[in-house]
């Protein structure tokens, strides 16, 4: 038995790699030796719309989905959506947030919707430990911007027990030939960021 | 070993497990990945994408009156449409085992409604297996096989979004020998003439009474007893959440949920003080134990509306009084927050035919598939949806009395219309009707994720396949007026759906521009906005395409202009053709200053 028990949830829109994150994070989990659950929802989300995984982790999941106020992680991809989905996070739960900016065309054509000026701002009213990452200009620098997802995946690695080898042999399986090198570049880069106020 | 695997992905593993002969299905968002897994993962299994549900059904009876076990899955609208055959399977019963797939889909995140269909077990007087996770789901295919045999019947295996899109461990076992069983002549059990169906209703009901037997005996139905005076009795992805919430309390866990076990139930009940059902949806087991006498609680708490979730039930659980105080609430909700529904992607072929739809004004019957989206702000070119197919049928109606004074357009996809629209048509044929049709043929069952269908030259299993040519089909049902015409022409939509509203007999006009998607992403070369033309007008913000949004530039009157994003912009040329000041144009052709 251990007393790990984490509960993850990964926020993004259609496109950004939100499933492939969660699908690396969970495979870790397992081959670490633990019970997973994850959940989301296809279909529909696949058009532009918002799209959230659920990752459960511990000796024995039952829910695959996280209750309100129960995560202690909360990844996003798009700030917008990070301030949207906190009230799934735990008081002193931490949030890694990229900086991407994702605006709609229904914000553009309809007078009545506005994008939150500064959604980071506004969710460090709101909880302590939020990391916003630049995970957009990493990815550029590093030549791709699907890489956003690793580097988040990157970034979470340094809040959870499970040893640098297991995320890399995990990645190794699930990207492809060509794309890994890349992606355990961008996954180190996540890894270092600085967390100097946060700890969990 | 263990793997990682959806709800959908195991089923397909159990069907392998199981021997399956034959797989068929109808692509419906959540039962889609399990034909696509057994495709992708599984050759020893012929597997194939049916045009709809019926005759997928169809194709699985006669796989297993043939001797070889079948396995048929759709979501829970699919069974309405393949509802003919499955009332009747049950008289008739299997030759080599037979499951069917429903996977409902609580809270409607991709569907028109969320009915309940295990009401269809007890409708057709069929066994049911009610899966909690990924590794019952792969168990429960086995189970449903050999059940099937042994009572002659077909088994439903009732799924629901959170358990078919869920992951979770599954321990994987070798390959299993299905029956040896070959087809043999036997038109008493087979044909259902009166006569013999007669005596097949009579094996039904003795077949119930010996599947509640089981019922009562079988470890799918098991007790948990931690000494609770409180009990629960719950199944499916609804045990999860409870478990999760209050795993102190005695539980039963109903996995063999059609019939009942009901003498199971009796002793739980007496050995509690009170006991609580949960589950999803409509009150299946709830109103079945109430009818046999005894005292439960469950829907006054929990609702028959929607996704059960852990918060959900805790919030049921404190109102019944039977936890004191929990932890309800997060950090709280932003107020205020933009809404961002699904739209059409860019470039969607789609875009262009409800541009002019709306354009029209006419009445617009919709249909099932991406371009359902055309309801969305700001397009709002939808005026009905109801089922699969309906779209031709509603127009045939809608024009027969009037209801529209400036026509009635029914809008269906290529996929749908083989799915149910033909017999549509024919109607508009026969019944001597004026309405026009658009078929938006983008050559995908696109919304599911751009599955092979009748008329895309391939099958499930990556085959060639003769393509049925949707003119000539429209033609040989007896259309005169068959069209085929370019989404991306705006003028030439226009022009052609006015002609063709003005015309006294049926007409059909197909869009045949393929999904920007799949098979092959489409990037032509992007277009740009040159902000010393752009008035701020506004026109191209209301084609409601992604590639499109404010920039930071505006106007005199403080107005934003547009800007395009040229790494999503794939050249489909519409925002061009309706900017008044022509100040979209093609990324190689703007005059750099």
């Amino acid at each position: 038995m251990s007393d790990i028990n984490y509960s993850i949830l990964i926020v993004g829109v259609g496109g950004q790699g939100v499933l492939l994150a969660s699908e690396i994070l969970s495979e870790v989990a397992m081959n670490f030796g633990l019970d997973v659950k994850k959940s989301e929802v296809h279909g529909m989300s696949q058009r532009g719309g918002i799209v959230s995984s659920h990752i459960k982790i511990a000796d024995k999941v039952y829910s695959p989905t996280i209750r309100y106020g129960q995560a202690d992680f909360l990844i996003s991809f798009e700030q917008a959506e990070g301030l949207r989905a906190m009230d799934w996070m735990k008081k002193d739960g931490a949030a890694i947030v990229s900086t991407t900016k994702l605006i709609p065309a229904i914000v553009t054509s309809k007078k009545e919707y506005n994008y939150p000026l500064n959604a980071i701002e506004t969710m460090k009213t709101k909880a302590e430990k939020i990391i916003a990452v630049k995970a957009d200009t990493l990815a550029a620098e590093l030549g791709n911007p699907r890489l956003v997802n690793t580097i988040l995946m990157g970034v979470l690695s340094n809040f959870m027990v499970f040893p640098l080898e297991l995320w890399l042999d995990v990645i190794r399986n699930r990207v492809k030939s060509k794309f890994v090198d890349i992606n355990i570049e961008a996954f180190n880069k996540g890894r270092e960021i600085k967390l100097s106020s946060v700890e969990v | 070993m263990k793997e990682l695997l959806s709800g959908n992905e195991a089923v397909a593993r159990g069907a392998f497990e199981s021997d399956v002969k034959l797989a068929s299905a109808y692509p419906g968002t959540p039962s889609t990945e399990i034909l696509e897994t057994i495709a992708a993962k599984f050759p020893s299994i012929y597997a194939q994408w049916s045009p709809n549900e019926k005759v997928a059904y169809e194709v699985g009876v006669g796989a297993s009156i043939g001797g070889g076990r079948a396995l048929v899955t759709m979501k829970h609208v699919g069974l309405n449409v393949a509802a003919d055959p499955y009332m009747t399977h049950a008289y008739t019963g299997v030759n080599a085992g037979f499951v069917i797939v429903s996977a409902d889909d609580p809270e409607m995140h991709s569907s028109q409604n969320e009915q309940d269909n295990r009401f269809f077990a007890k409708f057709a007087k069929i066994p049911m297996l009610e899966p909690s996770d990924s590794n019952e789901s792969k168990e429960m295919v086995l189970t449903g096989f050999e059940l099937s045999e042994v009572f002659d019947t077909p088994v439903l295996l009732r799924m629901t979004t959170r358990i078919s899109h869920s992951k979770g461990i599954v321990e994987i076992s070798e390959q299993t020998t299905g029956p040896d069983r070959k087809f043999v002549k036997e038109p008493s059990k087979y044909v259902m003439v009166p006569s013999n169906a007669r005596g097949r209703h009579v094996i039904v009901e003795e077949r119930i009474e010996k599947l509640k037997k089981f019922s009562d005996e079988t470890p799918l139905n098991f007790i948990e007893n931690n000494g609770s005076k409180v009990g629960i009795i719950t199944g499916g992805v609804s045990y999860q959440y409870a478990k999760e919430v209050t795993p102190e309390f005695d539980y039963l866990k109903i996995g063999f949920s059609y019939p009942l076990p009901m003498k199971k139930i009796e002793e739980f009940i007496n050995s509690h003080d009170i006991v609580i059902v949960v589950e999803e949806l409509e009150p299946f087991y709830e109103d079945q134990i109430k009818a046999a006498g005894f005292k439960v609680k469950g829907k006054e708490y929990f609702g028959n509306i929607g996704e059960l979730s852990p918060y959900r039930v805790a919030e049921g659980f404190k109102n019944a009084g039977v936890i004191d105080e929990v932890k309800l609430a997060g950090i709280g909700v932003e107020k205020d927050m933009f809404p961002r529904p699904p739209v059409l992607c860019p470039g969607c072929p789609h875009r262009g035919a409800f541009m002019a739809l709306k354009k029209l004004g006419v009445a617009v019957t919709g249909d099932i598939g991406c371009y359902t989206l055309g309801v969305m702000e700001p397009l709002n070119a939808m005026d009905t949806c109801i089922c699969m197919g309906a779209s031709i049928g509603n127009a045939i109606g809608m024009e027969k009395v009037k209801g529209s004074d400036k026509g009635t357009v029914a809008v269906i996809g290529d996929s749908t219309f083989f799915h149910s629209g033909v017999t549509g048509l024919m109607d508009a044929v026969y019944n001597q009707s004026n309405v026009t049709v658009m078929v938006l043929d983008n050559s995908a069952t696109a919304m599911t994720g751009g599955q092979q269908h009748p008329s895309t030259g391939k099958t499930l299993m990556g085959n060639d396949a003769r393509k049925i040519d949707i003119p000539n089909l429209c033609k040989a049902l007896g259309v005169k007026r068959v069209k085929e015409i370019d989404a991306y022409d705006y003028d030439e939509v226009i022009t052609c759906l006015k002609e063709e509203l003005t015309a006294e007999e049926p007409s059909v006009l197909i869009t045949t521009r393929p999904c920007v998607l799949m098979p092959k992403r489409i990037m032509d070369e992007p277009y740009t906005v040159d902000l010393e033309l752009c008035t701020a007008c506004s026109a191209c913000f209301k084609i409601s395409c992604p590639a499109i949004s404010a920039s930071e530039e505006t106007n005199k009157h403080g107005r934003p202009k547009a800007i395009i994003d040229e790494s999503v912009c794939t050249g489909c040329t519409l925002c061009a053709q309706v900017c008044p000041p022509e100040a979209i144009v093609l990324k190689s052709q703007k005059v750099e200053v």
